[in-house]
């Protein structure tokens, strides 16, 4: 396992470097691979799912109510600067119907593995691509994200 | 020029003949055929030290890396920094008061390093300010200044901030004395009214929190350098003093007249017994206490009013005086703590002094006389040896963990090795030119690290590409790994570093911070979310509480500001990914800008003189719309009725983009 994480590890340094040949070679004893293993995960079998730590997320009907409110906070906080609730595109694409149109567990990718996502991810490329704004790591939990996630059902009209 | 004051026309006559006679032929004849290698850092590699290096008159640290020599950082400490806005912001403008009111420079000699049981622990960096005396303490996981104590009673805190072995206190021993108290009296009573004082500092195990605990008054002698005692002599002090002919004019003759100044050896545990039994006087003094707050991202400042003072002329058993040749400077424990280096200035041997030799002569009363009522230790009593004919102009004395001390050698030019039991030269090596301290990592510990002595030189003269009069301060990396010295590399360094420790990077960089958490930011003026972007007018007061993220500014539009009103920008940095600063600056203001890390929250001051609308920006390039990441401020002029406004994405007539 620990192997695995080395490997992801050096994998995820790889992607965001301009030059990866040289990067490879690079991984020194004290070399900077610990903070991106953080995030080194098995990736999911169904590409539609994304890649991240999120496998399976079941999701409840009624809502789960104690979720949405603390969802909320953390949009206004880390979200909202660039994302808004309707379906237009200010800095990232609005969020209206972002529940119908992706899987939970890409929702939770995307928000928590936002680099690796934007580096191996043929959807979130597209987005990049139309968007031309990298989205930030705004260090996001996974417990965080199921609550956004959560928040972006009520948004899409769910209860 | 530089710290070596006190040299005479004659010795810098002699330096520059040395410079030219120790002069290898070509700038790489000194190197050895392998040196390049041992300093290549490959791309992308780490360094395997952090160097962190006294920035003297720049009133900053460096913080290099060791082998490559490369900058990483300069922290502001006691100067401003219009770059980042430390001095500037509202919220560090505090770190820099003091009894004066803000004084915004100060001359930065010396680092200390916390340590635990006499060895590095990584946790702090302290650093004296010799000018307007002050201690500064700078926390390991953030390399930002946390916390300024000035000190009262000092005429300029230069034997400062060494510690005792656990980081119990922080010394603080005053350069030139004064009469306490700001007496105006004449300057020729120097002995009659002119007072030593010493500081020992608190420090809070936990927080790290300074607070003064008590004050040693003194003779009026200058007291220049310091070690505190470790393993067998913890619980003591040793002070290097020069000028005890009490001189009070032309220093450089009249403080060079005896063959012996003194080591003071002060007994701090005994210091601590006399506080406990109420020995001590309250004086009053005036000094201010500068903390800043990682959580309100903001420093208060609070002034202490009294200090307890013990006198040691009428304290017995707390202070010996061991004589010691000529104008002694650096005064350096050996890790096993049992034996005392001197080095005067201006004396052809070095002193090696044993504590437990000491020791035996305090228990059988051998003293050659007493100053002002205080025992003078017999020279012969105290002294483990001599090194014979060192070098000319002995400063500063590293240690390696094999039994080997390191001096620096300012007239002669060069760093000599020796053995501290045998006092045996074992290697000498030349420097370019004229070395002031030295830096061995992990040198002034029990436990030093070895493996490398850097120069810290005072003169620069040829090694780089001339840049007019001012040159850079040239650093040079020796290899000590075996038998005899090699010169590595040369280095530039910024301001003029003094005195500089080297730490393992394994020690320090896995807990350096990448952010602040933004749930975590406790500053009055977050807005935690660009729903609580806003603009409030209270008075003449206008708070625009803003959100920067990439790639813009929240409110980019700002209408109702008026001439004579007081702008406050609190920018918030809504970002929470590692390197993702934005800056802040806007056209006119007269102070600088500001740098906002990722969750923080900090403020510039505008006041607007002239109507019209003026652009504000972030300065720090954060993305491909970095350009466009500015706003407008409009100002209409006093006593206008434009309304107040704010707004982002909003366009006439239409409402904001997405809304």
């Amino acid at each position: 396992m620990k192997k695995l994480i080395l490997i992801i590890g050096v994998a995820l340094l790889a992607a965001c470097a301009p030059d990866k040949a040289k990067q490879e070679s690079a991984g020194s004893e004290n070399s900077q691979e610990e903070s991106s293993a953080t995030n080194a995960v098995a990736e999911n079998t169904d590409p539609a799912k994304g890649i991240g730590q999120v496998t399976t997320v079941t999701l409840n009907t009624p809502l789960e109510q104690e979720r949405i409110p603390r969802g909320k906070a953390i949009y206004e906080m880390k979200c909202q600067a660039c994302h808004k609730l309707n379906d237009q595109r200010v800095v990232g694409p609005g969020w209206a119907g972002v529940t119908k149109n992706r899987k939970p567990e890409w929702i939770m990718n995307m928000v928590t593995n936002t680099e690796m996502m934007l580096d191996k991810d043929p959807e979130a490329q597209k987005l990049l691509e139309l968007c031309l704004t990298r989205m930030p790591n705004q260090n996001v939990s996974i417990g965080d994200a199921r609550d956004i996630l959560e928040f972006m059902r009520k948004n899409d009209g769910e209860n | 020029m530089k710290t070596i004051n006190q040299l005479t026309i004659i010795l810098l006559a002699g330096v520059s003949m040395s410079l030219y006679q120790c002069k290898p032929k070509g700038p790489v004849d000194a190197t050895v055929g392998d040196a390049a290698s041992k300093v290549y850092v490959a791309p992308g590699k780490y360094d395997e030290f952090y160097n962190i290096v006294s920035g003297g008159f720049n009133g900053q640290i460096g913080v290099y890396g060791i082998p490559s020599g490369r900058l990483f950082r300069i922290i502001p400490v006691f100067s401003t920094s219009p770059e980042s806005g430390y001095g500037f912001s509202e919220e560090t403008k505090p770190m820099l008061n003091t009894s004066h009111g803000q004084v915004p420079w100060d001359d930065l000699h010396h680092i200390a390093l916390s340590t635990t049981k006499g060895e590095h622990d990584g946790r702090w960096i302290f650093a004296n300010g010799n000018n307007t005396p002050r201690v500064a303490r700078v926390g390991f996981k953030s390399f930002r200044t946390e916390e300024i104590l000035e000190i009262p009673n000092s005429g300029g805190n230069h034997s400062s901030p060494f510690i005792t072995e656990n980081t119990e206190y922080v010394i603080a021993g005053t350069r030139f004395s004064i009469p306490m108290g700001s007496k105006d009296v004449p300057i020729s009573s120097y002995k009659e009214n002119f007072k030593g004082s010493i500081s020992f500092i608190k420090v809070d195990p936990q927080s790290g929190r300074m607070s003064i605990a008590f004050q040693l008054r003194t003779p009026g002698f200058n007291f220049d350098l310091s070690r505190a005692g470790k393993g067998p002599s913890h619980g003591w002090f040793f002070f290097s003093c020069y000028n005890t002919e009490q001189a009070y004019t032309l220093l450089e003759v009249n403080a060079s007249q005896k063959d012996k100044d003194f080591i003071m050896a002060v007994n701090w545990k005994k210091a601590e017994e006399y506080l406990a039994q109420g020995k001590a006087r309250v004086e009053k003094v005036k000094y201010a206490h500068n903390v800043y707050d990682e959580k309100t991202h903001s420093a208060t400042t609070t002034m202490g009013t009294e200090v307890n003072v013990l006198d040691i002329e009428e304290l017995s058993d707390l202070v010996y005086f061991i004589p010691c040749p000529k104008s002694p400077h650096g005064c350096d424990v050996d890790p096993t703590g049992e034996y005392i280096v001197g080095s005067g200035k201006l004396a052809a041997v070095m002193p090696v002094f044993s504590f437990s030799k000491m020791q035996n002569a305090i228990a059988n009363k051998e003293f050659e006389g007493d100053f002002n009522g205080i025992p003078v230790i017999k020279y012969e009593a105290a002294l483990h040896g001599e090194v014979k004919k060192p070098g000319l102009g002995p400063l500063h004395t590293e240690f390696d963990e094999k039994g080997n001390a390191y001096t620096s050698f300012f007239v002669s030019s060069e760093i000599v090795k020796w053995n501290v039991k045998t006092l045996e030269i074992l290697d000498r090596v030349p420097t370019y030119y004229s070395i002031g301290h030295l830096s061995v990592p992990g040198g002034p510990t029990a436990k030093p690290h070895g493996k490398y002595v850097i120069a810290y030189n005072k003169i620069t003269k040829d090694r780089y590409l001339p840049t007019g009069p001012e040159l850079t301060q040239s650093a040079q990396l020796y290899d000590i790994s075996g038998d005899k010295m090699k010169l590595l590399l040369d280095f530039p360094t910024t301001g003029e570093p003094h005195y500089a420790e080297a730490i393992p990077a394994s020690m320090i960089s896995p807990n350096s911070i990448k952010i602040y958490k933004i749930e975590e930011n406790a500053n009055p003026y977050a807005a935690k979310g660009e729903g609580q972007a806003r603009v409030e007018r209270k008075g003449n007061d206008v708070h625009v509480y803003m959100t920067a993220i990439r790639s813009h500014l929240t409110p980019d539009n700002i209408e109702g500001v008026k001439v004579g009103d007081q702008v406050y920008f609190h920018v918030t940095n809504l970002e929470q990914d590692w390197d993702v600063p934005h800056g802040f600056a806007i056209k006119g203001a007269t102070n600088a800008e500001i740098l906002i890390m990722p969750g923080e929250t900090q403020t510039l001051k505008f006041e607007p003189k002239e109507v019209g609308v003026v652009p504000f920006y972030c300065t720090d390039f954060c993305s491909a719309l970095h350009q466009e990441m500015s706003g407008y401020l409009r100002v209409s002029p006093a006593g206008s009725k434009t309304p107040l406004k704010f707004s982002t994405g909003e366009t006439e007539g239409q409402p904001a983009a997405g809304n």
